[in-house]
């Protein structure tokens, strides 16, 4: 259906320029990130990069653990792709691709080991603080993968704990405690089309994907996630110049925080 | 007594009264409501004689007929082409509209237009329920190879174009792009990357600015600023 | 007990204050943010739309489909489920209602026109909200229309009637009623009207009074919203 779109794309490239004139790998401006969005969340973060705009809210609960970590608290990672944020997005339950964003959102956090789940038990086998993190889609101008993640780490830096009174928390007072945040996994998803990379496509460069990968690393390079998608494989040659990709411009991603 | 409370080229909102006593007749965009002329959408003042019009300043293109749009193939059937006209409503191509070449029966329609082709058409008939028929066969109207289009808001094409296309035409002289503008505010353009691109600032130049006075002057000024670079 | 002063120390007809912004979604054929006081409200409305699937379709006029939704995190207590609840599929449809009137849907046969009214934090007051900027919404997205739709909640604590409750007033213990209303500011005509707890039915005439003064203000905001966003333009 796109096919002439994507011609025109990939003559583009050869010269090394894009649609909107970025070159290759260079993000949209600004790329800003807004603390304390919300006063409802106990910890919430607006991103924008370019005209695509993504908040990430988290709530803080007590629960009971799982009962494969009774020492752990815990990580929810939901993502819902709102119909105000763009025309094709309909009402309902999260759709596979909301659910695809929300997992590797959560792996790139969890498995970066930024936050130590162990501090957060509370009682073992019995309480724990567990972590929500909601991402919602304002306005999707494309690359919503790298705003979501960059958001909900922004909002755990954000959050603070709510008071607890006995057995129950009280929302209506946050305390000044905060997580203790010990590194910054940032998601870079770099795009093959034709036999050219780029990072942060819009959203005419989306409908001419022909692979994407997704990269998460942190400060010192070292990958703590990966999600290959699209619908053409990628070769060995490929991944690794896309990592490289990635970890590069995760660095440069990292200074919005 | 009436009393015009409005100025020309004032922007107001729906539900303001923008006249009062029945000297003044409501035209587009506003309606009567006893002794008061009302907006009936978000627009700019024009004052024609005792008329009283607004200009839209947002909304959605919507098929007229005879006017020219760029519309895209979305299904092929058997007697015809199914168009998207970035409007609500799609448009049919018959087989007799879509070419002066002769169509065997049963012959695959995708040889003259695929799916996701481009093409400039013209509006032939409009119903009350607003079906939409579109031609090929008339100047200018063709299949569009090549380049690409961009989107802009449907009531800025008037200003993109100019007077008699003077608008458009000094962008296609300081770019070298080919342009074609649709009615229904799709527009296509071809260049070099560097152009097409300057082409592109341009029109969203025009689009953020559609509104205010001395326009081409402006235009101007920033295609010959952007030109020395 | 009388309530002399308001707990929030608001005059009994002040609403919190209040921002509007206009064209804050881009993707969105018209967007507005609304904000009063801890309540913000975003709204966007893509349309005159395609419908399907096709039975749906009015071949006489468009249709409005409106839908409420508190982001997860918006409640000012526990997370709040995504998916949606009873109580905001009512509000969807009174919201729907409550614009339906000063829309012209004839313009667009068989189509739809739908509002996406989300809210990021809440603190009472959020249906009102939500309307006001759809309202807003759908003059930015240059729908053909009568007016716009202004609302406030007007309500009763104790003795006295107050404009725009907040949370500690709705939580106030003691006699509290709470009357949301919308109105076409320029006909003073009432299309969205609920209430919850006691009133005499004397002080009803008082109520819509009090609302009708308050819904004025907010059309002006509303208004200069509107203005604003070519105003802004105009001065890059």
């Amino acid at each position: 259906m796109y096919s002439e779109l994507r011609n025109h794309i990939i003559k583009l490239f050869e010269s090394n320029v894009r649609l909107d004139g970025r070159k290759l790998t260079e993000y949209r401006k600004p790329v800003t990130v807004e603390y304390g969005v919300t006063n409802t969340a106990e910890g919430s973060a607006r991103v924008k990069i370019g005209n695509t705009e993504v908040i990430a809210g988290v709530k803080i609960e007590i629960n009971k653990p799982f009962p494969d970590t009774p020492a752990e608290g815990g990580l929810v990672v939901g993502a819902e792709l709102l119909p105000l944020s763009n025309p094709d997005f309909e009402l309902g339950p999260p759709g596979i691709e909301a659910i695809e964003l929300a997992r590797t959102v959560d792996r790139g956090i969890r498995e970066s080991k930024c936050v130590d789940f162990k501090k957060l038990c509370i009682e073992e086998g019995e309480k724990a603080w567990f972590l929500i993190i909601d991402i919602v889609t304002i306005n999707d101008a494309g690359n919503l993968s790298d705003a979501s993640s960059l958001a909900a780490l922004a909002a755990l830096k954000d959050a603070r704990f709510p008071k607890l009174e006995g057995e129950k928390l009280n929302y209506k007072e946050k305390t000044d405690k905060r997580l203790d945040i010990k590194n910054s996994p940032i998601a870079v998803t770099v795009i093959k089309i034709g036999e050219k990379f780029i990072v942060d496509p819009d959203t005419d460069e989306e409908k001419a994907i022909d692979a994407r990968l997704m990269v998460s690393s942190i400060e010192d390079g070292t990958l703590c996630a990966m999600q290959k998608g699209g619908n053409y494989p990628l070769t060995a040659e490929d991944i690794i110049k896309m990592v490289d990709i990635g970890i590069e411009k995760g660095k440069e991603l990292r200074k919005a925080l | 007594m009436s009393k015009l409370l409005v100025n020309e080229k004032e922007i107001v909102v729906p539900g303001e009264t923008l006249a009062t006593g029945m000297d003044n007749l409501p035209g587009n965009g506003t309606y009567r409501d006893g002794e008061n002329i009302i907006a009936s959408r978000l627009g700019l003042v024009q004052l024609e004689g005792r008329a009283i019009k607004l200009i839209p300043l947002a909304g959605r293109y919507i098929p007229k007929t005879g006017d020219t749009i760029i519309c895209k193939v979305i299904d092929v059937s058997i007697n015809g082409w199914r168009l998207d006209t970035n409007s609500p409503y799609s448009a049919m191509m018959s087989l007799k509209d879509a070419t002066f070449d002769f169509i065997a029966r049963g012959a695959d329609l995708t040889q003259y237009y695929d799916l996701g082709d481009y093409a400039v058409g013209k509006i032939i008939n409009v119903t009350s329920q607003k079906l939409v028929d579109v031609t090929m066969k008339g100047p200018g109207l063709r299949k569009l190879k090549g380049g690409r289009v961009v989107e802009v808001a449907s009531n800025k094409v008037p200003r993109i174009i100019g007077k008699a296309g003077s608008m458009v035409s000094m962008i296609k002289d300081a770019t070298g792009c080919n342009i074609t503008v649709g009615q229904n505010g799709l527009v296509w353009i071809e260049g070099t990357p560097e152009n097409e691109f300057l082409a592109i600032q341009t029109i969203r130049k025009i689009e953020n600015e559609s509104h205010l006075s001395g326009l081409t002057d402006k235009i101007k000024a920033y295609l010959e600023k952007a030109k020395k670079k | 007990m009388a309530y002399k002063e308001r707990l929030n120390k608001r005059g009994f007809e002040e609403t919190r204050p209040i921002e509007a912004k206009v064209g804050i979604i881009k993707r969105a054929d018209g967007s507005a943010y609304f904000r009063i006081g801890n309540t913000i409200a975003y709204a966007a409305v893509y349309g005159p739309r395609n419908l399907f699937p096709r039975f749906l379709q009015d071949p006489q006029r468009g249709i409005l489909r409106c839908n409420y939704n508190m982001m997860p995190f918006s409640g000012s207590g526990e997370r709040v489920r995504p998916g949606g609840s009873r109580r905001s599929k009512e509000i969807s449809l009174v919201t729907g209602k409550a614009l339906l009137p000063v829309l012209n849907l004839e313009e667009y046969p068989n189509t739809v026109v739908d509002v996406f009214i989300e809210l990021p934090q809440t603190e009472a007051g959020s249906r009102c909200a939500g309307i006001c900027a759809a309202s807003m919404a759908l003059a930015d997205a240059g729908l053909i229309m009568k007016d716009l739709v202004a609302a406030v909640s007007v309500g009763r604590v104790d003795d006295k009637l107050v404009v725009d409750l907040d949370y500690s007033e709705e939580s106030y213990e003691g006699i509290v009623a709470d009357i949301p209303i919308a109105m076409i500011p320029n006909s003073n005509k009432i299309t969205l009207l609920q209430m919850d707890g006691m009133i005499p039915k004397e002080d009803v005439k008082k109520v819509l009074e009090m609302a009708k003064k308050a819904c004025k203000k907010i059309y002006e905001v509303q208004k200069s919203a509107l203005k604003d966003k070519y105003k802004v333009e105009q001065d890059v």
